[in-house]
């Protein structure tokens, strides 16, 4: 089956973090998914967190290039939140219901793995950044993930050069090192 | 100190900051000294890590303002009102299990009451008024049909069914393909649609040998296709692959599922394979599909003795027989076979709507 031209253009506009093709794509499927979590035993706020892990897996897989969707868009959003639902409640160690509603559409197991680790490792980088204290979580922030210049935040968090701010950055860095590898190993331990 | 400045030297590096000297001689050292090495691998992952941390921040962020803007403008709605009427269902669900059963008991004690009441005379008496009912409708029917068929039908005035079949469409142009022995004996060749529709068609091609035969339908009300929702499989089927089928047993289309049971066919014949799907006289020259839409084979004999046994030609011998005939013969220059299944992935309802206006009753006369 060809994909429909419409939901590639707006799976390229997801992958490209544009606000037009994920109002869309929210607008078109939120209340489907909302109605599955909620008639089997979810909440508003599951139904969220679901809905929009679900989105994270299909902006991974938009990003990564090789990715053919060979249903409709809805099928797939279905398939994962399903999957991603199913293996909330078994953590939760609550009696899973079957679930309501059409069976797996698609085979989606290898997606949300693959999610579910890459997730792991984005939550261990926040605590570590959440750890970290200030100044050095804004100090971080600015330079890695705004990516902005050294002589831009030395005057911004007012060091008096910008080698300062650099001394102070890799004090930092190395703390933030330290705290997500370690945490980065205690988990492939486990 | 030292240390501030490698991994400042090892970020510009990364960055591609340096000029090319210094780069000649940052690479030089990384070579000669592993610690360093080690060092800018270990930094490329962890600013991999941290590019990938950011995006995955703004996408998550993102979500959350349009969530928030959406349910502000109204778009979507947070809570569903079907929740009452589940949570209503879950807190009844005993009570109303104990009504049902007791319903169900009396319904199967009234039921098990009359027929005991009724045993004695039914059987045969029934059996006798189901035959006479079926006569009488089939009686009327025909009259009514005769009529319509003598100022409709396309078939030839004053001919014989002689025997038919299925087919179906290889080339949206109007070519079809069967089985040789739907039309054997025949002169004129009808094939009807799903909907009743009736084309008149000529054969194109007969060979008794492979069983394969194709007809062109030549009508003016023969409107062609574009294209045709099913291809052909080129590879080999596996064991145990889910089928089925589409074929006109009756006066309407039949749908079947099986399995592929063995790979060839009667007495070990590779032309032909063995499948487990249900087909009875009528089905002969229908497609046999896998789950993807992909024709593998055409129905074409049963085993008398064993119960479900079915042979069907293989697509591969059916493909080899089509591109023979395409060399030999210039009227088929123009025949091309559908390359892609347009229907992979979709549901087995949706699939069957888009195939069934491709496949045809064929009828002998």
């Amino acid at each position: 089956m060809k994909t429909d031209p419409r939901e590639i253009a707006l799976l390229e506009g997801l992958a490209k973090n544009d606000r037009q093709a994920i109002e869309t794509i929210y607008k078109q499927h939120y209340n489907m998914v909302q109605s599955l979590i909620i008639n089997n035993s979810g909440s508003v706020d599951d139904a969220r967190d679901i809905f929009q892990e679900a989105m994270i897996v299909l902006y991974e897989k938009a990003r990564s290039g090789s990715f053919e969707l060979n249903c409709l868009l809805k099928t797939y959003l279905y398939s994962v939140c399903r999957r991603l639902w199913l293996k909330r409640l078994q953590q939760q160690q609550k009696m899973v219901p079957d679930i309501n509603g059409l069976e797996d559409l698609i085979p989606v197991e290898e997606e949300i793995d693959q999610h579910g680790q890459r997730s792991s490792a984005y939550q261990m980088m926040e605590k570590a950044m959440m750890n970290l204290g200030e100044p050095c979580r804004s100090l971080i922030d600015a330079f890695y993930l705004q990516k902005k210049s050294m002589t831009d935040i030395a005057s911004f968090f007012g060091y008096t050069n910008a080698d300062n701010a650099k001394n102070q950055k890799y004090k930092c860095l190395m703390r933030l090192k330290k705290l997500f590898f370690s945490a980065y190993k205690n988990n492939n331990n486990l | 100190m030292e240390d501030v400045q490698l991994m400042d030297a090892i970020e510009r590096y990364l960055r591609n900051e340096m000029s090319p000297e210094e780069r000649a001689h940052f690479e030089q050292l990384r070579q000669s000294n592993p610690d360093i090495d080690q060092l800018v691998v270990e930094h490329t992952m962890f600013l991999q890590q941290m590019d990938q941390f950011s995006e995955w921040k703004n996408f998550r962020s993102t979500l959350q303002d349009v969530h928030h803007q959406l349910t502000d403008e109204g778009e979507i709605k947070e809570g569903a009102p079907k929740a009452t009427v589940v949570s209503l269902l879950r807190k009844y669900k005993k009570v109303m299990a104990v009504a049902a059963s007791i319903a169900g008991i009396t319904t199967v004690l009234i039921a098990g009451g009359v027929s005991w009441y009724t045993r004695q005379a039914s059987n045969a008496e029934l059996q006798q008024l189901r035959r006479e009912f079926k006569i009488e409708v089939a009686n009327k029917k025909n009259e009514v049909l005769d009529e319509v068929n003598a100022k409709m039908s396309k078939a030839p005035q004053n001919a014989e069914l002689i025997s038919g079949g299925t087919g179906f469409l290889i080339d949206g142009k109007g070519f079809l393909v069967t089985n040789a022995h739907v039309i054997k004996g025949g002169s004129t060749f009808v094939v009807q649609s799903n909907k009743g529709q009736e084309f008149r068609a000529q054969t194109a091609y007969v060979n008794y040998n492979s069983d394969i035969a194709i007809l062109k339908i030549n009508d003016n009300d023969w409107k062609p296709h574009t294209i045709l929702p099913y291809s052909f499989r080129k590879g080999n089927s596996e064991l145990g692959e889910p089928l089925f089928t589409l074929g006109f047993p009756r006066e309407e289309i039949v749908y079947n599922e099986g399995y592929m049971s063995a790979k060839t066919g009667y007495n070990g014949d590779t032309l032909t394979c063995q499948i487990g799907v249900p087909a009875n006289p009528g089905n002969s020259g229908g497609p046999v599909f896998n789950k993807n839409g992909e024709v593998i084979g055409i129905i074409n004999t049963r085993l008398r003795q064993a119960e479900g046994v079915v042979f069907a030609l293989t697509a591969k011998n059916i493909i080899r027989t089509l591109e023979t005939i395409k060399r030999e013969d210039s009227t088929f220059k123009s025949l091309k076979l559908p390359a892609n299944t347009q229907i992979k992935g979709m549901d087995r309802v949706q699939q069957i709507k888009k195939i069934e206006d491709c496949v045809f009753m064929v009828k002998s006369y």
